[in-house]
């Protein structure tokens, strides 16, 4: 295999800020009095409710079990009573149901299985399982059931197992710190995840502007056969589609999976989750996430629970020193902006991000001068200036035909443009409008 | 001069040549038309906006000919209309009710609670977006998208808030799919009496969004006759089967306004009711 | 439950006035105006190049042009009801560019007129900037040559030349071999204002490329293939043809290469189709000059591959990363 990665089509090179918080070491929360954990927290179909109002649930113990294949399970992330069912704001900005866990301060583990200490020798149909009955999604943003993506159906061959430490996006910083103070685990779970499809090694991808972290990962790697990639910066290196293709050159076709040329490919938090359930025996009730931007008192990397509700969790960066223009959850690039601060923390949650109004001012859009821009910039190589202007006039039709589906909605586009045309909302509601309409066929 | 008369000379001989073929070409190659579809197409009002679910009136006036429609299936015509074209191909006219468009919220900016919002001004848009930033989830966004897909302009869009106006609305339902809440729905024209809230949730946590949620407080379930309004979880709503008579929203004295009288709705006299 | 108790100390966003829209929540500074008068910089060594050899009525001529541009852009907009655009700095752009492209010593009104022709009929009738499809600078210059051939067509004389020189001719339309290469490369020669001095030109484009505002693709291809073409032409009869070095080197090529076959809305938005696009205004630039009836060639060229632009970015339709071909038989 190649040891200088391939450099894929387009991207864009923002400011990345990441100096707020990538020297800040990840510090425990302390216990709060209450959780909210949101019901539905990954891809597929929501988990089915095991407690009710007024049960008491150990640390760990399951709240609502998976309710099918594409599914994940959820626990409690300390013990105490479950003091409330009932919708609290959701991510995107609807109210969804949760469950809310009142603490009773002893925090007692009752995990619902064992640690498996000789991983080594374990049957991978078991060590998947665990990762299933773990509750682990994709941390770094979209929240896909990691079982399900190491299920590979039969007849699909794996050979490559990626785990994603790009961390593209500007600001975060929590892969960076986990990769950096938690490396042996990221590796176990690399190795762990690799005996699963039936690989014995794996390739860690990592963008070579957190030397510190290649080199920690390093230092271990080699015990495990794993391999550490440094990547070039360029947004969006840490996207699935091109992360595969600089590593292995393999594209992935249009509508397809990682799986369809041979490849895993798994967030390097997840791998720390995999870890834990297996060698620790726990589930993924926590993770690791950067609050940061220019109006946070003291940016830095926080391990919280699922379930923290972000005023807390910014209560813990010491607040504000300015009102912020927005607040929002993950990356300043595909993040999802937030009305409330009752949002709670979930697995996917990989930052939690202030911007200052003046990083943000409203953006009137203009009529697009076909600078060409964003055709340079798309990593997927397709016309995102055509394709708006199609949406506009509400030609849906025209967009797909434009291979609209094809967009991973990095935001690339949108970033450079100078008309501050809202491309990438119109990509995202003519993928909703094609979806509905082949929902109606 | 010369070149001139020969020019106009040369340009009318090309043009009668032309003429003539045209002619010939029109006459041999004519197509046979049902003088029928034709007529019943100018009977039609003509306004082609395809709530008969045909493509266009000449479609349906083709449909109706043929038998495979009736005159009343278009929502635009007047029962007048109807009888015209019935009585000219000698089918009996059926009788039909009209049928209006009801937006069911009652939610303008000065009611309901809005986040800033920066992005494009489409409903079926906005939603990608917080859900379309307001307070309510399931209010209208009022950016109008129901209203762009009004044919006759029967929708207004008022301080955010799409109104329909009864008299103009012939009930085509092109309004009623665009809608991403799904607030539309097509009612009978005689009723005016509508609850303009369409939220499922508790009343106490419509309060703290809307000013003029329906609370279930009951009060017009009381104040009419039974079964006239229905209670469905945290929402009351107008039984069309059963419909309650105009003066129940006087009787009622609605707290927070939610009840309200379609032909009063529209002309903004409810302005400031909510307490 | 619970939205927000906070401790009284530590101060926590008000989420009223937290703003959501749709990703990416950061922006990369670019804007219309930063775009256009960065272009405005670059036109600044050709005009100043102008306002050398020709005298202040090359700058009459290229103030005026600007004012007029900029005052019908404001007044379409009062009249039409729009929001104000002349600031975005495209009103100016179109402005300078009509003065480059004309002789100095043009009458006032010509100015005026052609801000109209350029604002009016090429940009703000098609719905206004990113709408246009031919470029409005260009609408002008075309539109004055036809309908005022005498006036478009009479050269002033460079100030070196002496006093008593009061018109000249352009070096294309001068017998070859009666060309001083030395003095085009200056710009001491006749021409359009703003089309003499190669140099001033090259500096020009040097900008726009090192801004990343115009795509290499179509000066490369557009002056590649008139060199091609014309050099072809020389080698075959010198007596009747300039040398390909005159042929770049004089003339609107530089000028219309640099800044106005590359105008963003006008050309192609895909590289290959940028190159296309540059293949194409060279080559009919080079019918026109070599047999046509016209010395120049140049707006005529750009002009006609404006009108195909929509076709070439039709016909250059990129492939999606990983893309698939669909299988035969059936319909994409």
């Amino acid at each position: 295999m190649n040891e200088k990665p391939r450099k894929f089509k387009g991207g864009v090179h923002p400011d990345d800020s990441k100096a707020l918080s990538a020297s800040k070491p990840i510090q425990d929360a302390p216990l709060l009095e209450k959780y909210t954990v949101i019901m539905h927290q990954n891809i597929g179909a929501p988990p089915e409710l095991v407690v009710k109002k007024g049960d008491a649930v150990k640390k760990g113990a399951l709240l609502a079990k998976a309710t099918g294949f594409v599914s994940v399970p959820l626990h409690a992330p300390t013990s105490g009573i479950v003091s409330a069912i009932d919708k609290c704001p959701g991510p995107t900005g609807l109210a969804i149901p949760a469950i809310e866990i009142t603490a009773d301060g002893s925090d007692e583990w009752g995990s619902p299985f064992e640690p498996i200490a000789d991983w080594r020798q374990c049957p991978p149909a078991e060590l998947r399982q665990r990762v299933a009955d773990a509750g682990v999604v994709g941390m770094g943003g979209a929240g896909f059931p990691s079982h399900v993506k190491l299920s590979p159906p039969p007849g699909k061959e794996i050979d490559t197992l990626i785990l994603n430490g790009a961390e593209c996006e500007p600001y975060l910083t929590a892969d960076h710190r986990l990769m950096l103070e938690q490396a042996e685990e990221v590796v176990v779970g690399a190795a762990i995840i690799a005996r699963i499809i039936g690989l014995d090694t794996a390739i860690i991808g990592v963008e070579d502007n957190k030397p510190d972290a290649i080199a920690a990962l390093e230092a271990v790697a080699g015990r495990y056969n794993v391999r550490v990639q440094a990547l070039p910066v360029n947004y969006p290196q840490g996207a699935e589609k091109q992360l595969i293709y600089a590593i292995t050159g393999r594209e992935v076709p249009v509508g397809k999976l990682p799986m369809d040329v041979k490849c895993v490919v798994q967030n390097v938090a997840s791998a720390v989750a995999v870890a834990d359930a297996v060698v620790r025996g726990r589930p993924s009730i926590e993770r690791v996430t950067t609050i940061t931007g220019k109006p946070v008192v003291r940016p830095g990397n926080w391990r919280l629970r699922i379930g923290t509700p972000i005023a807390k969790a910014l209560e813990l960066a010491g607040g504000i020193s300015e009102q912020p223009a927005k607040l929002l959850l993950g990356g300043p690039m595909m993040g999802i902006a937030q009305r409330s601060l009752g949002v709670t923390v979930m697995k996917n949650t990989s930052g939690i991000l202030l911007i200052a109004g003046d990083e943000v001012s409203l953006y009137t859009s203009e009529p697009c001068i076909r600078c060409g821009r964003c055709v340079e910039v798309c990593p997927m190589s397709i016309l995102p200036a055509t394709i708006s202007q199609a949406v506009e006039n509400k030609r849906f039709d025209w967009a797909q035909q434009l291979n609209v589906t094809a967009c991973i909605e990095c935001g690339s586009c949108s970033y450079v443009c100078p008309s501050h045309r809202p491309l990438n909302q119109h990509f995202k509601w003519a993928k909703v409008e094609i979806q509905s309409k082949l929902r109606k066929k | 001069m010369d070149t001139a008369l020969v020019a106009i000379v040369s340009t009318g001989a090309i043009g009668g040549v032309l003429g003539v073929v045209i002619g010939v070409v029109a006459k041999a190659f004519a197509v046979e038309t049902d003088e029928r579809i034709e007529r019943v197409g100018e009977l039609l009002p003509g306004a082609n906006c395809g709530g008969c679910g045909f493509a266009g009136c000449a479609d349906f006036a083709k449909a109706v000919v043929g038998a495979r429609a009736l005159p009343g299936q278009c929502p635009v015509c007047s029962p007048d209309d109807v009888r015209n074209i019935s009585q000219y191909l000698g089918i009996e006219a059926e009788q039909k009710e009209k049928r209006v468009a009801v937006v069911r919220c009652s939610g303008d900016c000065a009611n309901t609670v809005r986040t800033l919002y920066n992005g494009i001004r489409d409903c079926r848009s906005a939603v990608v977006v917080a859900g379309g930033a307001k307070g309510c989830d399931h209010g209208c966004l009022g950016f109008g998208s129901c209203a762009n897909a009004c044919p006759f302009g029967a929708i207004e869009i008022r301080d955010g808030l799409a109104v329909v106006h009864p008299e103009l609305c012939v009930g085509c339902e092109n309004c009623v799919a665009t809608c991403p809440k799904n607030l539309i729905v097509m009612v009978q024209a005689s009723v005016d009496v509508h609850v303009y809230c369409n939220s499922p949730e508790k009343g106490a946590a419509k309060r703290l969004v809307c000013k003029t949620a329906c609370i279930a407080c009951r009060k017009c379930v009381k104040a009419g006759e039974e079964g006239q309004m229905v209670v469905d979880g945290f929402l009351v709503r107008t039984n069309y089967e059963n419909p309650p008579t105009t003066d129940l929203v006087e009787k009622s004295q609605c707290p927070t306004s939610a009840l309200r009288l379609a032909s009063k709705h529209a002309a903004n006299e409810y302005q400031g009711a909510a307490k | 439950m619970p939205e927000n108790e906070s401790s009284p100390s530590i101060r926590l966003p008000d989420p009223a006035k937290l703003v959501v829209s749709n990703s990416p929540h950061i922006r990369s500074g670019q804007n219309i105006p930063r775009i256009m008068f960065t272009v405005v910089a670059a036109m600044l060594p050709a005009c100043v190049a102008g306002v050398w050899f020709f005298g202040l009525a090359a700058l009459e001529v290229l103030l005026l042009c600007t004012a007029s541009c900029v005052l019908f852009e404001e007044l379409w907009n009062r009249l039409t009801q729009r929001p104000s655009t002349w600031k975005d700095g495209s009103a100016i752009i179109t402005g300078i560019l009509l003065g480059m492209n004309l002789n100095a010593g043009v009458p006032w009104w010509v100015c005026l007129l052609g801000g109209l022709l350029a604002i009016v009929l090429g940009k703000q009738l098609f719905g206004g900037l990113g709408y246009n499809p031919f470029n409005p600078a260009l609408v002008a210059r075309v539109g004055l040559l036809i309908g005022l051939p005498e006036i478009m067509t009479t050269w002033n004389a460079t100030r070196s030349m002496g006093a008593d020189v009061i018109t000249t001719a352009t070096p294309l339309g001068m017998a070859p071999g009666a060309v001083e290469i030395k003095q085009m490369l200056l710009g001491n020669t006749g021409g359009c204002l703003g089309e003499t001095s190669a140099i001033a030109l090259l500096a020009g484009g040097a900008i726009l490329l090192a801004f990343k505002l115009i795509k290499w693709e179509v000066p490369v291809a557009f002056i590649g293939s008139v060199a091609v073409i014309t050099g072809i032409a020389h080698w075959a009869n010198p007596a009747e043809y300039h040398s390909p070095v005159v042929h770049v080197l004089s003339g609107g090529l530089l000028l219309g290469a640099f800044f106005m076959a590359t105008d963003m809305v006008t050309s192609p938005m895909t590289r290959k189709g940028a190159l296309i696009f540059g293949l194409g205004c060279g080559i009919m630039t080079s019918l026109i000059r070599l047999w046509g009836s016209y010395p120049e060639g140049v707006s005529f060229s750009i002009l006609f591959m404006n009108a195909l632009t929509p076709l070439i970015d039709r016909m250059t339709i990129q492939k999606p990363f990983g893309y698939v071909a669909p299988e035969k038989g059936k319909v994409a």
